[in-house]
């Protein structure tokens, strides 16, 4: 009986974790090759443990000014970061109008909010790429942070505002009733009780920030102000790929926020699912 | 009392109204305007031209000298999502049920979900290297098998270079539909198991007639969410195939890019960015009505 259950366990097991270890293979494969010589990898394969290891391809997409990849990097960091802070901010205090304000229209705002987060990116991009040529903001990052700012408030919004609901009514109506101003009760009271939902949001924003590459292209068309996804988008050549060098650029491009989601994992996880299952 | 209470909206509501009046209002009400111009005129012109184009890599509908089979972007989106959308509910839902009984199932989850912290770029790069003649995964399984049209790199074959994407991005979005089916699981009452279990139900019985109809919610949010995904693919497109070879695996948005790009046709480009926006639409209009139902209650 005993070594009966332990088979089924077995047999329910196994299929998962080879299941598991099949969708990690392309990251595995990834890394090594990173830190191979390229020549080896196409003579024998990744999958040969044996041979070389190296850092050359990291010096070599770090240190080559024709990939400029530092640059690159540190163009995505003032970027995301800057897009991080200020929609949520930004959002927090839609969040907190939608919450305890009144005001007419609100259900209205709140449709239109919805609708925002839903709208593709490439709906947005023709009349700004006309504006920001006109107004100067056309390939600087303040114009790209603006957009992504103003593009982050939607979702940003709607998901602080789900949290503001299981925050208890009680905690603010009793800080009304001591006079406390509103900003008051937004910064002191309900700014500390949410950083579980900020620590979310924001890392998520953040990540979504990086990995953008579609507003780069648009806004971003000059070499220099190129954000790490432009740079190793460019790593990859027409015809010759060479794998170690772009292995390497991709880790060095998904590390911040892999390194992001392995911090906050749970906090990114309930991101997701406050997205899917209602507030 | 009355000024003050308006004096905290203008604090609070002003900000960020104006952020997005400026940066999203107003761009989707000019792209909507943009759409219609054609020279100085009001028409529908831009959207008669861009979906009866034919030229491989701008064609919606059918591209003509067409690759093999002589489709169009509209057509390619619509086979992903009959493809992947499928894939991703079936795979996802059975593999947060199986999770449930496996050690350490959190490690697999937080595997699974690797896939959604990936810049687009760099998942594109994945994906080329998964389906690389050379090296890549695939290629090298169906070697052993002697299949020489699915043993070189799927990406630069017309007959191929589709379905590489496909799959590719079945495995980038997987972790989202078992991270959600994860957290509908949770939410079933472990009473309604146990008693379907003292009524003498079978596993399977459990499974299809208890759990699947318990996940309904989750299965038509996950299903929502993946199809304004995959409408809205753009960047593992173009870093993979660039919507090549000869338009075989052209989609929305990058037909979007190319005639704001490549041509500076912004008048075409804008309707079908309308295009892709109205299609978007009709699952975000499903998943704003069921936002807002859960809200009456």
């Amino acid at each position: 009986m005993r070594s009966k259950i332990f088979l089924r366990k077995l047999f329910l097991n196994l299929p998962i974790w080879i299941f598991a270890i099949l969708w990690l293979l392309p990251f595995i494969a990834l890394v090594i090759m990173s830190i191979k010589p390229y020549t080896e990898v196409i003579l024998s394969g990744w999958w040969s443990i044996g041979g070389n290891y190296t850092l050359k391809n990291y010096i070599e997409v770090l240190t080559n000014p024709s990939y400029n990849f530092l640059r690159g990097l540190g163009n995505s960091f003032i970027i995301s970061s800057l897009s991080t802070v200020i929609p949520i901010i930004f959002a927090a205090m839609l969040a907190y109008s939608l919450n305890y304000l009144s005001f007419k229209y609100k259900t209205l705002l709140f449709i239109l909010i919805l609708f925002f987060m839903s709208v593709p990116q490439q709906m947005v991009v023709i009349p700004l790429f006309n504006l920001y040529v006109k107004v100067g903001l056309h390939d600087t990052l303040l114009g790209i942070i603006l957009l992504h700012s103003a593009w982050g408030v939607p979702w940003i919004a709607f998901f602080m505002r789900n949290y503001f609901k299981m925050i208890p009514q009680s905690l603010i109506e009793a800080a009304r009733v001591d006079g406390a101003p509103e900003s008051t009760i937004f910064f002191r009271i309900l700014m500390p009780v949410s950083i579980p939902a900020l620590i979310a949001a924001s890392a998520i924003q953040f990540t979504w920030v990086w990995g953008d590459f579609f507003y780069a292209m648009v806004f971003l068309p000059t070499p220099a102000n190129y954000v790490v996804t432009q740079r190793l988008a460019l790593l990859k050549g027409q015809y010759h790929i060479d794998w170690g060098l772009l292995s390497a650029g991709a880790i060095l491009t998904m590390l911040p926020p892999l390194l992001m989601y392995v911090a906050f994992k749970k906090y990114f996880v309930r991101g997701f699912i406050g997205w899917g299952v209602k507030g | 009392m009355k000024i003050k209470g308006i004096k905290d909206l203008v604090i609070f509501l002003g900000p960020p109204l104006a952020i997005l009046a400026i940066f999203v209002f107003y761009p989707i009400l000019g792209t909507i305007i943009i759409s219609f111009l054609s020279g100085s005129s009001f028409t529908f012109e831009n959207y008669r031209a861009v979906l009866f184009e034919t030229i491989p890599l701008k064609a919606l509908i059918v591209a003509n000298p067409g690759p093999y089979p002589p489709w169009g972007a509209l057509v390619h989106n619509a086979v992903w999502i009959v493809i992947a959308v499928p894939t991703v509910v079936l795979l996802g839902m059975v593999l947060a049920y199986t999770l449930r009984k496996i050690f350490g199932s959190s490690i697999v989850l937080g595997i699974i979900f690797l896939g959604m912290v990936l810049p687009g770029v760099v998942s594109g790069l994945i994906i080329r290297f998964m389906f690389d003649g050379y090296i890549g995964i695939f290629p090298r399984i169906f070697s052993l098998f002697n299949i020489p049209l699915l043993s070189s790199t799927w990406t630069i074959y017309p007959e191929t270079a589709l379905f590489a994407l496909i799959l590719g991005s079945i495995w980038l979005w997987l972790g989202f539909s078992v991270t959600l089916y994860s957290a509908g699981l949770d939410s079933i009452p472990s009473s309604l198991i146990e008693a379907a279990l003292i009524d003498g139900a079978s596993e399977r019985e459990i499974f299809t007639k208890i759990i699947v109809p318990q996940l309904k919610p989750v299965t038509i949010v996950v299903t929502l969410m993946t199809v304004m995904w995959i409408l809205k693919i753009f960047d593992i497109v173009y870093v993979v195939t660039g919507g090549g070879p000869g338009g075989a695996s052209t989609v929305l948005a990058l037909i979007m890019y190319m005639y704001f790009a490549s041509a500076l046709e912004h008048n075409k480009a804008a309707a079908v960015a309308v295009i892709l926006a109205a299609l978007t639409l009709i699952p975000a209009y499903w998943y704003i009505r069921m936002v807002l139902s859960g809200e009456k209650l």
